[in-house]
């Protein structure tokens, strides 16, 4: 338990850095660093297909941000910002946070789970189902491939459209270097 | 009091996606906002002293009620194995759109790029 | 984008095997360890990007073209839409397990369409998240501003 308090508050601190710095790349090494301790905290709640995934997609995210800015000569922010503005949403989002502090109540406490306390719960027919119905040793891996399949194709579609628009956003530029690609 | 730090990052993260003028940090919040959410996720679904829901052969012949009582909830983590990799796919169309406006205007400023129109 | 020094290089070439061979692995066992087809698709993708970080980005455009990668990506959605078909065919519903009784439990021949769908998937997210960023790589700014057509 005294493992979460200390992963949560490293995570906390390295996102008020990479929040409040004014070099662009230092706040892309604090992305990465709350990546792996988010994904240490995935391995310590029992979750180890998210702490592979999360620990790969984390280093092409890093990839992906770093070829936004380290060739372009604008790394620091300039200018000064409106200070109205800024304390008008700093008030209300703490007024949010502090609304949403009274909603915790009810949801049941750290360490029980919901589907523990209800007897009709879905989790409980895929645990006690799911060898016999698909022979899949890996409950969560029978569970998006074959009772909730639905959403994995959903997925697939996302990742598809997004994909195809990054490619078409980026291409006019570039037409002369990719050559002969689009005749 | 854990899914009360988790709701601080949440914030910490809106706060950086409303209040900043720099394109990139804007996704930088978008992205610490999707951490967030996703490990809210995974808090909902554990048990103390639980195990991985993941069987071996000897649960199926000895210990199949004490799996069923001490397994953790598969299901937020299938929701959530989904989610990670949709992020990764919208922050590449994000980072996108941000290397076109720097192309086209010289400038992460958001506010520079409302004034120069035409 | 240039290429990397000489020890670099050596280095990549023989890492990038052990590195796709692993994502095969997570891909093929992905019924019975924990992986599956999202994480072995994106350790698959990150094999080319080492070799396109140190070889630079002319040698990959010839060692995988874009046509080639494009048509992986589409073969791996389709064959995970043919898999979804073929359940309808054979059991009355729309992604029936249709060869779930075939093989013996916790073996790698198992769990029907599972592995079968493991494969489409990984295919799908490892093509198209190496072609994101290739194409985020070869987007290069040609003069100061001016647009050419």
């Amino acid at each position: 338990m005294v493992v979460f308090y200390i992963l949560l508050v490293f995570i906390i601190i390295g996102a008020i850095i990479a929040v409040e710095t004014k070099n662009l790349l230092s706040a892309i090494i604090c992305i990465g660093a709350i990546g792996f301790g988010a994904s240490l905290m995935f391995l310590f709640l029992r979750a180890p297909d998210i702490a592979i995934t999360q620990i790969v997609v984390e280093v092409l995210g890093l990839i992906i941000l770093i070829r936004a800015t380290i060739s372009r000569d604008l790394t620091f922010i300039s200018g000064d910002k409106e200070f109205f503005g800024t304390v008008v949403s700093v008030v209300i989002i703490f007024m949010i946070f502090l609304f949403g502090i009274r909603v915790f109540d009810t949801v049941p406490e750290f360490g029980e789970p919901v589907f523990a306390q209800t007897s009709g719960a879905a989790s409980q027919t895929y645990l006690s189902e799911g060898l016999e119905e698909t022979g899949a040793a890996n409950i969560v891996s029978s569970v998006i491939l074959d009772f909730r399949a639905y959403d994995t194709l959903g997925e697939a579609t996302v990742l598809f459209t997004s994909i195809i628009g990054a490619t078409v956003i980026l291409r006019k530029k570039s037409r002369k270097s990719l050559g002969d690609l689009d005749e | 009091m854990p899914y009360a730090l988790c709701f601080l990052l949440f914030m910490i993260g809106l706060y950086c996606a409303v209040v900043k003028k720099n394109m990139v940090k804007i996704v930088i919040g978008i992205t610490v906002m999707e951490y967030a959410v996703n490990l809210f996720l995974i808090m909902l679904g554990y048990r103390f002293g639980g195990v991985a829901p993941i069987m071996e052969k000897d649960t199926l012949e000895s210990g199949m009620q004490q799996f069923l009582n001490t397994s953790v909830d598969p299901l937020p983590q299938a929701l959530v194995l989904t989610a990670i990799v949709i992020s990764l796919g919208s922050l590449a169309l994000m980072i996108s759109i941000c290397i076109r406006t720097y192309e086209k205007y010289g400038t992460f400023d958001i506010t520079e790029i409302r004034r120069l129109k035409g | 984008m240039k290429g990397m020094t000489v020890i670099v290089k050596t280095i990549a070439s023989w890492v990038k095997i052990l590195i796709i061979l692993f994502g095969i692995y997570i891909i093929l066992f992905g019924h019975l360890t924990p992986g599956g087809g999202f994480a072995g698709g994106v350790i698959l993708a990150s094999s080319y990007v080492l070799v396109m970080l140190a070889y630079g980005r002319e040698f990959v455009q010839k060692d995988l073209p874009l046509s080639l990668d494009s048509k992986l990506d589409c073969l791996g959605a389709f064959a995970f839409a043919m898999i979804a078909i073929l359940g309808f065919v054979f059991g009355g519903t729309f992604f029936y397990n249709f060869l779930s009784k075939y093989g013996q439990q916790f073996k790698l021949i198992s769990a029907g369409t599972i592995p079968l769908s493991n494969i489409a998937i990984g295919l799908k997210v490892g093509a198209s998240l190496f072609l994101v960023i290739f194409i985020l790589s070869t987007f290069r700014r040609d003069t100061s501003g001016s647009e050419k057509e």
